[in-house]
């Protein structure tokens, strides 16, 4: 054996004793999301909510909002709104109050 | 934070989910089970997720899981597959190799550093037990109610962190005079991208203080990719929301950091109390900060009934960091207390596990539970109240019959 041999495979088990053990802790993950449990129903407008909203969120997003007579019209107004100011959603003007009578009508 | 590739790619899948999801009705409606969460509108699905065991489904895209409480009474450590998951927005890096994943320290440095997951596990670690709490854990309870996560008292969650601290990792890039905060960012982000991207900041000496730490395991295991694989930050006696979740950007600021995540959301009242007049506005408001002190009864729910006689009582505390002095408990509705024995301590971040024996006569009992800490720090009777829902730290109560 040349000594540049015997310098190379000392050099690969060292290398092997350093950082082999380590990489090998964490694996590759490659992870699949289960199906959705809730489903933006029937409702009026219903296509406005599904070209709009699924598509960041789902359902349950609003399906577990509180019930009761403060979580009306102007909550949900409110709510499209802060979607569009807030978060960048870019939905059309036209969309809104269709999408609000949705969440009155269904929520 | 994503580049403009991967945001792209991640929007045509969520894209692709909703055409063949919502538009040709095939989502599962129905959950094989629900929990009913108790308050106003509180059912949700149990559901399955890879690396989890059976947890309350709050929110399916982006995900969002709760603990059953019931966990929290098996083992002071909460188990990887039952510890909650809190996104904000869906996209998430669902495929990561963590021979290719890597950080970035840079921003007001010296020498911007790219370290990969091997560097960061060869450097020297630590371990720390601390209490990772979602600021909006228990907002179900607030009353009135606020728009949110409607959780139940299932976000929080106590593991055994390994990492490094962050102050060696900044050492290594060299923090230059006159640095003011440290900001993080993740993987996963937005959909759209006018969205803002989800970045937290910390000031810089609160970042150098060797207890601020990049976790790569969990309770002697990778971190789950939902409690952010490979890398996330853990800052202890903090609110969740610091803990930023696939962290592989790392920037130093000579400014105050001024994303939304910090200059909008996540604000408290600023307030002695955190709190204002239930139903108004505050007038001024700070970021959300350290954990308040809390405790909970384990072994016993509300509405339970138990054989009269002698019964063991047991729960755990926590708090910021200054450490749990005292565990009270009242079975009468709070006009008499008795201190409880506390368990053993694995640090001041931690739960503290506490136990009680004591002897219910028949009828109806309020059980409370109220800790106090090293600072002289304890929990109000009644609750506190903020418009987005956060901290609460009530003094709880588990009514339960004997007979």
């Amino acid at each position: 054996m040349s000594i540049w041999k015997m310098t190379v495979r000392a050099a690969i088990s060292i290398l092997a004793i350093g950082t082999g053990p380590m990489i090998s802790i964490a694996k590759p993950i490659s992870y699949q999301l289960p199906e959705e449990t809730a489903a933006f129903g029937p409702g009026p407008n219903q296509d406005a909510v599904l070209g709009n909203c699924a598509a960041c969120h789902s359902a349950d997003y609003i399906k577990t909002q509180p019930q009761g007579p403060a979580f009306k019209k102007d909550f949900w107004q409110a709510e499209v709104t802060k979607m569009i100011k807030v978060y960048g959603a870019p939905i059309d003007d036209a969309d809104v109050s269709k999408i609000v009578d949705y969440l009155v009508a269904t929520h | 934070m994503m580049d403009r590739r991967q945001l792209i790619t991640r929007s045509g899948t969520a894209l692709a989910a909703l055409g063949s999801g919502t538009a040709f009705g095939s989502l599962r409606a129905l959950a094989a089970d629900t929990v009913t969460l108790p308050f106003e509108n509180g059912e949700r699905p149990l559901v399955k997720y890879p690396q989890k065991r059976l947890m309350i489904g709050l929110t399916s895209r982006p995900p969002q899981l709760e603990t059953p409480f019931a966990v929290f009474d098996e083992n002071v450590i909460t188990p990887n597959d039952a510890f909650f998951v809190r996104y904000h927005l869906a996209g998430i890096p669902y495929d990561i190799d963590p021979d290719i994943f890597s950080i970035e320290v840079k921003g007001k440095v010296d020498k911007p550093v790219k370290l990969s997951l091997a560097d960061v596990r060869k450097m020297a670690a630590v371990e720390l037990v601390a209490v990772n709490q979602c600021s909006g854990n228990s907002r179900g309870f607030f009353e009135p109610r606020v728009a949110g996560g409607q959780l139940a008292n299932g976000a929080m969650g106590n593991a055994r962190w390994k990492g490094v601290p962050l102050k060696a990792v900044l050492d290594m890039a060299g923090v230059q005079a006159g640095a003011r905060q440290v900001m993080f960012g993740g993987m996963d982000g937005p959909v759209f991208d006018k969205t803002p991207d989800f970045a937290k900041a910390l000031d810089i000496d609160h970042a150098r203080d060797g207890e601020v730490m990049l976790a790569y395991a969990m309770n002697g295991a990778d971190l789950p990719l939902l409690n952010g694989f490979p890398l996330r930050l853990v800052v202890p006696g903090y609110y969740g929301t610091y803990w930023v979740k696939h962290l592989n950007e790392i920037t130093v600021l000579d400014s105050v950091f001024d994303g939304f995540w910090m200059k909008s959301a996540y604000r408290i009242p600023d307030t002695d109390c955190a709190c204002v007049e239930p139903g108004t506005s505050p007038k001024a408001t700070i970021p959300i900060n350290k954990l308040n002190i809390r405790s909970f009864v384990t072994n016993l729910t509300g509405g339970a009934k138990v054989k009269a006689g002698p019964v063991l009582l047991k729960g755990i505390a926590f708090d910021s960091g200054k450490g749990i002095k005292d565990v009270s408990v009242s079975t009468d509705g709070g006009a008499t207390w008795q201190a409880t024995k506390l368990g053993k301590d694995l640090g001041n971040y931690s739960f503290r596990e506490w136990q009680l024996p004591v002897t219910l006569s028949a009828g109806a009992h309020d059980i409370k539970v109220r800790a106090t800490n090293q600072a002289g720090q304890t929990q109000p009777d009644k609750p506190l109240w903020n418009p987005p829902g956060y901290m609460r730290n009530v003094i709880e109560t588990t009514s339960v019959t004997a007979a």
